[in-house]
């Protein structure tokens, strides 16, 4: 119950609470026998022919969609699994980055000769603009348009895979990466300053307090946020199956749809259901893990920083992900 | 590059379509996601489990399956999504009244799933208000309506604004996704119209997609950094 809207409820409270409860459940039965259950059945949904496939290990398509299931899930581990190691390694070189630039805004370069040394602030600045640039067209392009790019464009260049797979990794990658990176940055800006100070007091290089002093502590407080990410990309797996037809969990899905209608089976809805309860377990166990590591930080004594817009934003987005 | 001068046309129309399927599914997701969000915080606990139930839902599973139940289970249950066509409403946005109902159903879909996440950040909102706030209007006699509308959601809002911006900015990339379900008026689907369909070059016309959506999401998400700033500043003082 929410403590900002509700006082530790009194005797006459929790009888209307009891009493309230027992009216609301039978209306939610109702509401759902109604709205679902009646006409899923009067459509015929709930026929055994339909669910046997899925259900029945008699039946003789069970361990044909069984076995397209699990490829399809090894196939989406493998996209997802190769995205996030992809992305974590560039949004954390980025996040690393786009600091070092910043702060190689202040440097004047003046132990260079003069033509050198304004060579030198003029490619930071240019490297700063670029980067920000990136960032911001990556992550304001959606998913599904970069991968469509990468598979389409890519070949054009030269650039060709056997395994669409890889169009998937690198479409996702791409803008994942920027994600992290920026969750990463906002990490390390939120850190307390006193840290940065101490490393450079302690004649550290910046580029050596990023990366060794405030890096890890970033990393930490912000795996709560990581891990969100780490779900996004696992549901952003299954625009691979609609956009570039690579047999990912979602992708296999849809081809035993089309192939039952060649055999008259109507199976389109028992399969989605099936699918989208097989991922919604997977998800929501990933995002009790992201709690229980936030709880276990929290005991440790890490601050939990508010997370920024783009964290929030990127679990929306979730199309496949936020 | 004479894709631009050939086919303006046909990019304005993706954009416009683009445009309209955002404004009605984050009208449609802030109803909707207010009426979850009011389920979420109510004092009833099956109510509540319904709201979490809701969010748990929609926000684990990919929005790709929900635009599969739309398209599939809708017209197997004998629903064209007509319901949508509103009278006032059709004649403003075209694509609403027209006999394919592709746009609808991924409209709905897109309202659907957008809604958990409109309802996880007027939650946050609510939530970030200091206890005090609602204690002390309580210990001042104000009733529960009263404390809600006067206390604490003006100060929910301010906390809820940028959150519910960032999710507004993924749904419009989100809307994106329509394309893969038949709706051809949407940004996106103009590169299978042009690219697949008509064989113009593939890189100008991504090029003319791309800076299409980079014109709603960036200037939406450097107010949302304005915002953010302001209110950092704000509390600082």
């Amino acid at each position: 119950m929410n403590s900002v809207l509700y006082d530790a409820p009194g005797p006459r409270t929790r009888t209307m609470t009891i009493v309230g409860s027992l009216v609301a459940i039978p209306a939610i039965v109702v509401a759902i026998y109604f709205w679902i259950y009646r006409p899923l059945d009067d459509a015929g949904q709930f026929d055994g022919k339909l669910w046997g496939p899925i259900l029945n290990p008699d039946n003789k398509y069970f361990p044909l969609v069984w076995d397209r299931w699990q490829a399809g899930w090894l196939n989406t581990l493998k996209a997802a699994v190769l995205s996030i190691v992809a992305s974590l390694i560039l949004g954390s070189l980025l996040a690393l980055v786009r600091r070092e630039l910043r702060e190689l805004r202040r440097r004047r370069f003046g132990d260079r000769p003069e033509p050198l040394a304004g060579g030198l602030r003029g490619g930071v600045l240019g490297a700063r603009g670029a980067s920000r640039a990136w960032v911001e067209i990556a992550r304001g392009t959606p998913v599904v348009t970069t991968i469509y790019f990468v598979f389409l464009v890519l070949p054009l260049w030269g650039i060709d895979f056997d395994d669409r797979l890889w169009f998937l990794v690198i479409g996702l990658t791409i803008y994942n990466s920027v994600v992290i990176g920026e969750i990463l940055r906002s990490g390390m800006d939120g850190l307390p300053q006193g840290q940065h100070e101490a490393a450079l007091a302690a004649g550290l290089s910046p580029w050596q307090s990023s990366w060794l002093v405030l890096f890890p502590q970033a990393f930490r407080v912000m795996l709560p946020a990581i891990i969100s990410q780490v779900v996004v990309i696992l549901k952003d797996t299954s625009l691979g199956g609609i956009i570039i037809s690579y047999e990912e969990a979602l992708g296999v899905t849809k081809q035993m749809v089309e192939a039952f209608r060649g055999e008259n089976l109507a199976i389109g809805i028992p399969m989605y259901f099936s699918i989208g309860v097989m991922y919604v377990l997977v998800n929501y166990g990933l995002s009790k893990l992201a709690v229980y590591i936030q709880k276990r930080m929290s005991e440790r004594g890490y601050k939990p920083v508010a997370k920024p817009g783009i964290a929030v934003m990127a679990e929306a987005q979730g199309t496949g992900g936020v | 590059m004479e894709v631009f001068s050939e086919k303006l046309g046909v990019f304005w129309n993706g954009y416009l379509g683009t445009l309209q399927m955002s404004l009605l599914a984050a009208i449609g997701a802030l109803i909707l996601g207010g009426l979850v969000a009011v389920l979420r915080i109510s004092p009833l606990p099956p109510l509540r489990g319904v709201g979490t139930a809701y969010v748990t839902l929609f926000r684990n599973i990919p929005l790709t399956v929900v635009m599969f139940f739309t398209a599939f289970a809708l017209p197997l249950l004998g629903s064209d999504a007509s319901f949508l066509k509103v009278p006032v409403l059709q004649s403003l946005i075209k694509p609403l009244g027209r006999d394919l109902p592709y746009f609808r159903f991924a409209t709905i879909a897109l309202t659907v799933y957008t809604a958990a996440f409109i309802c996880e950040a007027l939650r946050s909102g609510i939530s970030a208000v200091p206890t005090g706030q609602a204690e002390a209007a309580r210990s001042l006699g104000l009733t529960f309506g009263q404390n809600l509308r006067h206390i604490v959601l003006p100060q929910a809002w301010k906390y809820a604004v940028v959150p519910l911006g960032s999710v507004v900015i993924a749904m419009i990339k989100n809307s994106a996704l329509a394309a893969s379900f038949g709706v051809i008026v949407t940004l996106m689907g103009v590169v299978d119209d042009l690219v697949s369909q008509q064989y113009y070059d593939t890189v100008p016309v991504f090029l003319g997609v791309v800076v299409g959506y980079l014109t709603m999401t960036i200037p939406l998400g450097l107010a949302l950094d304005a915002v953010e700033r302001s209110q950092k500043k704000a509390v600082q003082r």
